[in-house]
């Protein structure tokens, strides 16, 4: 009865995955230049209110995308602003508006709730959607999806692959030293908190006006930004394996449907609390590969070795404390 | 002096005014944008909060748990720890809780039981809390990170006992695990329906924090890890063992808080046992500047917040969420007049030193 049908369950993940991939990645650049944006979850709320209101009243989709990134874009410089300038903890900042923007979303939204809206519509890709496999799971969803496989490798090739990029990972790892190359970080810091709000701005529009099209409470992105903060977490702050993390956080999440059926008694939202005991598991990985002892333990243990490699990602080493200038 | 002191004291009061100027001029451009009127939205929390005795015991009904969540908070916050886990202590409180008092045994002997079930609902939130100290100290595994991923454990445990060990006989659903019969709720004043044990018990958790905080060597030595952990280190305290204790703490109180929930309020176990409160009282917290004695006024104009909102969708049709909206412009707006403040300070010593 439930037939497996594979090119079909892919192609809902890797539609279903593109917020998540889209936020990931923002919160992936912003911690890359050392600030951390704890607002993620309710900031995601926000800015999918704000595309769908905006949709909704002009019947323009493109502005509610770019109202939204914009909304994005502005509480992620709210955080950077008061952690740079004003010298407060980014994590207060970033917990306050957390709890604020969802509010504020659920507040200003109110009376667009549940109501049909616009929504982006598919876009098949000429030639490309014939290719077997690749082509329906890839190239048979719409322009929002191709946006964020297309960020995948854009974030990737600008931070490790570009001048700019090297500033960027710079100031995240050593702003001292990049002030002493000429760089000024608080700027540089600045400028990717804001781009980064801007693709988490992208990723609620892509909420509510194509994977969850519509607004109401609960709009069914709550939770998300908490989860895309543990992805970047799990992909040790490197975008392809952040990206990595997003589609198999959407596999669980499909899967999870699919077990559902398979154990009826345990409700969906129980598999989606995976990421989090993942998330953690990585931490603590990540911090006991970096002890001594634990290397030479996992010396002779060939599988133990390759686990350590893999979860090898490095925290930034000024996230979270950001320049101040003697 | 006492000029230096009236001087300083006028400057805070001009400060929290120009405060809550500005919060209050948000709030409303906010109302104004959802096309709300604003002093109708604003008088009716007043009166959904202050307006009769029986509003009154629902606001206290809400300020317990919150009090009682941020006492513990002051012993993390203290010691530089930020416990963002302490929802989900919250509700493993509750789960521990309602664990004792489904026992077969219980409803013969109600009061032991009931005893059993707050020691039991300590000890969860303890547990909790332990687990993402040692994640702290042992694993390295960032506060924040592991807090926030026990949240969503402790969600996805309540989840799957009310829908399946605990569930109800017959259908399982969001609403919670069967009502435990009434000789297992905590006793309350039938009128008002609030109960005095919780309220005696949040008074002495609030008391109790204060005078560890202030007049034990305990709190002198959380303070003093939380100041400088290396030269608190030098000193031979071990900080690790200080942040364990400050998060038992904190956990501890989170875990009584969600015992209060089911024994004195919802009396079963539901998924939204927390209630948020956890994440609330952080705000509280910071808002009163990680001060003992601000924290319970705090806590109150809060919960008054809260229980006021909730006349707003049927009175005015706007979501209740407003209350929300204040409470985090208000946290925010704080720390940007704290900021401001401590700038100046800062560069008139600067000029000083020229």
């Amino acid at each position: 009865m439930y037939e497996l049908d594979l090119t079909i369950l892919f192609a809902g993940v890797v539609a279903g995955a593109a917020p998540i991939v889209l936020a990931a990645l923002g919160e992936t650049i912003t911690e890359k230049a050392g600030i951390i944006n704890l607002s993620l979850d309710g900031t995601i709320l926000l800015s999918a209110m704000a595309a769908f209101v905006v949709a909704f009243e002009t019947d323009n989709i493109l502005l509610g995308f770019v109202v939204a990134a914009g909304v994005g874009a502005m509480v992620a410089a709210i955080v950077a602003f008061f952690s740079i300038y004003l010298n407060q903890s980014q994590v207060a900042v970033g917990f306050v508006l957390t709890l604020m923007t969802r509010d504020m979303a659920y507040f200003l939204g109110n009376s667009y709730s549940r109501i049909q809206g616009p929504q982006v519509t598919p876009l098949p890709l000429g030639f490309l959607k014939n290719i077997p496999l690749v082509g329906p799971v890839f190239f048979n969803q719409n322009i929002p999806v191709y946006f964020s496989l297309v960020m995948i490798l854009f974030c990737w090739w600008y931070m490790y692959r570009t001048p700019l990029g090297l500033q960027l990972r710079s100031v995240g790892e050593h702003p001292r030293a990049s002030y002493a190359r000429g760089i000024n970080p608080k700027k540089l810091q600045m400028f990717y908190a804001i781009c980064g709000g801007l693709l988490v701005g992208l990723a609620g529009a892509t909420f509510s006006l194509s994977v969850k099209p519509g607004w109401g409470r609960p709009q069914g992105a709550e939770g998300t930004g908490w989860i895309a903060l543990a992805i970047v977490i799990f992909g040790g702050w490197h975008p392809l394996k952040a990206a990595m993390g997003a589609y198999l956080f959407a596999f669980l999440q499909v899967m999870g449907i699919y077990c559902q059926q398979w154990v009826p008694s345990v409700p969906a939202q129980v598999f989606q609390v995976a990421p989090f005991p993942l998330m953690i598991f990585t931490l603590l990985v990540m911090s006991l590969a970096q002890k001594e002892s634990v290397l030479s333990w996992a010396e002779d243990k060939a599988g133990m070795k390759s686990i350590l490699a893999f979860f090898s990602g490095t925290i930034p080493t000024s996230l979270g404390k950001p320049y101040r200038p003697d | 002096m006492g000029q230096i002191e009236m001087g300083r004291f006028f400057r805070y009061l001009i400060e929290g005014m120009l405060t809550l100027l500005a919060v209050f001029f948000f709030t409303t451009i906010i109302l104004l944008a959802s096309g709300a009127p604003p002093f109708a939205a604003y008088y009716h929390i007043f009166k959904g909060s202050l307006g009769s005795w029986s509003k009154l015991a629902h606001v206290i009904k809400v300020w317990i748990p919150l009090t009682l969540c941020a006492s513990g908070l002051l012993y993390t916050f203290r010691i530089g720890l930020w416990n963002i886990g302490v929802e989900g202590q919250i509700m493993l409180g509750a789960v521990f809780t309602t664990a004792v008092l489904r026992l077969g045994a219980a409803e013969s002997m109600p009061m032991l039981f009931l005893g059993l079930s707050f020691i039991a609902g300590i000890a969860g939130g303890a547990i909790w809390a332990i687990i993402s100290g040692y994640l702290k100290t042992k694993g390295g595994v960032h506060e924040i990170f592991a807090g926030l991923g026990l949240n969503f454990v402790g969600q996805g445990i309540i989840l799957w006992l009310i829908f399946g060990p605990w569930r109800r006989p017959g259908v399982a659903s969001m609403s919670g695990t069967e009502l435990f019969s009434q000789k297992l709720w905590i006793s309350f004043i039938p009128v008002l329906r609030f109960s005095p044990v919780g309220l005696a018990l949040a008074l002495t958790a609030l008391v109790s924090t204060a005078l560890i905080l202030r007049y034990t060597h305990m709190g002198l030595n959380l303070k003093a890890v939380g100041n400088n952990q290396d030269a608190a280190y030098l000193l031979g305290l071990k900080p690790d063992r200080y942040m364990i204790t400050a998060m038992i703490f904190a956990g501890g109180f989170a875990g009584l808080a969600g015992s209060v929930q089911v024994t004195g309020v919802y009396h079963r176990l539901l998924p939204a046992i927390s209630s948020n409160y956890g994440y609330l009282a952080l705000l509280v917290v910071m808002l009163a500047n990680y001060n003992v004695w601000i924290t319970p006024a705090v806590a109150f104009f809060f919960a008054c917040l809260n229980v006021g909102s909730i006349q707003l969708p049927m009175m005015l049709k706007i979501d209740s969420s407003l209350s929300g909206v204040i409470q985090g412009s208000l946290v925010l707006a704080t720390l940007a007049v704290f900021s401001w403040r401590t700038h100046k300070k800062r560069f008139q010593e600067q000029l000083r030193h020229v």
